[in-house]
């Protein structure tokens, strides 16, 4: 099990109904963690639509969690 | 001052040209994103921006390197807004000093067309009728929905 921190942002934050929560996780990596996620908080979102930083840069989605790690999933982005 | 960064407060494109005053530069080229009336056919109200920051201005500052690097150009800088902003007001201001104008010009392009990519910020859309919406989201979790929906039907 690791412990991480989770952050949202835009859709995810009001989806999860919270801006940050730490969890413990047995998932073998970042894409095991958000399809725990996707159960949890019924995120509505694909994988496929989303990018993944892990301490704040990002990553592949094979990465797997370290105790201590802040992992940000990124839905499509609109700046501009 | 730093090359991407983010303002709070309204930005003052007059004052973040001088900012990038050089002897050398023979041209300026800006882009300044403003807050429009409408978006595909919905009349917006009002737009909230939001950025991942920490590392919205690791990649935004790796977006203008890139674009000196590979244009030449002197100097360039990008600011977003975030937080609340009306119609008309300045999202967001690339300036980009240089020699020669045509670098200039495919510098600031560059900037602004891989800020809008890359950068982890994003936008809600207040419509004139209420409703509100995450742009490039809220239809691509229609999407999700739809296409699990079939597999699973």
């Amino acid at each position: 099990m690791a412990r991480v921190r989770l952050r949202y942002y835009a859709l995810l934050r009001e989806q999860a109904g919270l801006g940050e929560e730490l969890v413990e996780s047995a998932a073998a990596d970042v894409a095991g963690l958000y399809a725990e996620l996707v159960d949890r908080h019924g995120f509505r979102l694909a994988r496929a639509q989303l990018r993944v930083a892990v301490n704040s840069e990002f990553s592949d989605w094979s990465r797997p969690l370290a105790d201590g790690d802040e992992v940000v999933f990124i839905p499509p982005v609109a700046g501009g | 001052m730093s090359t991407f960064c983010f303002s709070r407060q309204p930005l003052d494109p007059v004052a973040l040209a001088a900012g990038l005053a050089d002897p050398a530069a023979g041209g300026y080229v800006s882009f300044e994103g403003w807050v429009r009336n409408e978006n595909e056919g919905r009349e917006v109200r009002r737009l909230d921006y939001e950025a991942f920051e920490e590392l919205a201005l690791k990649e935004g500052a790796r977006i203008v390197a890139e674009a000196i690097d590979h244009f030449g150009v002197r100097e360039a800088r990008c600011v977003h807004r975030i937080g609340e902003l009306g119609i008309g007001e300045l999202a967001v201001w690339v300036g980009v000093a240089s020699g020669h104008r045509a670098e200039a010009f495919d510098a600031c392009r560059y900037i602004i067309d891989e800020v809008k990519h890359r950068v982890p910020i994003w936008k809600k859309e207040h419509y004139l009728n209420g409703d509100s919406g995450w742009v490039n989201c809220e239809r691509c979790a229609e999407a999700a929905q739809d296409h699990r929906h079939h597999h699973g039907g």
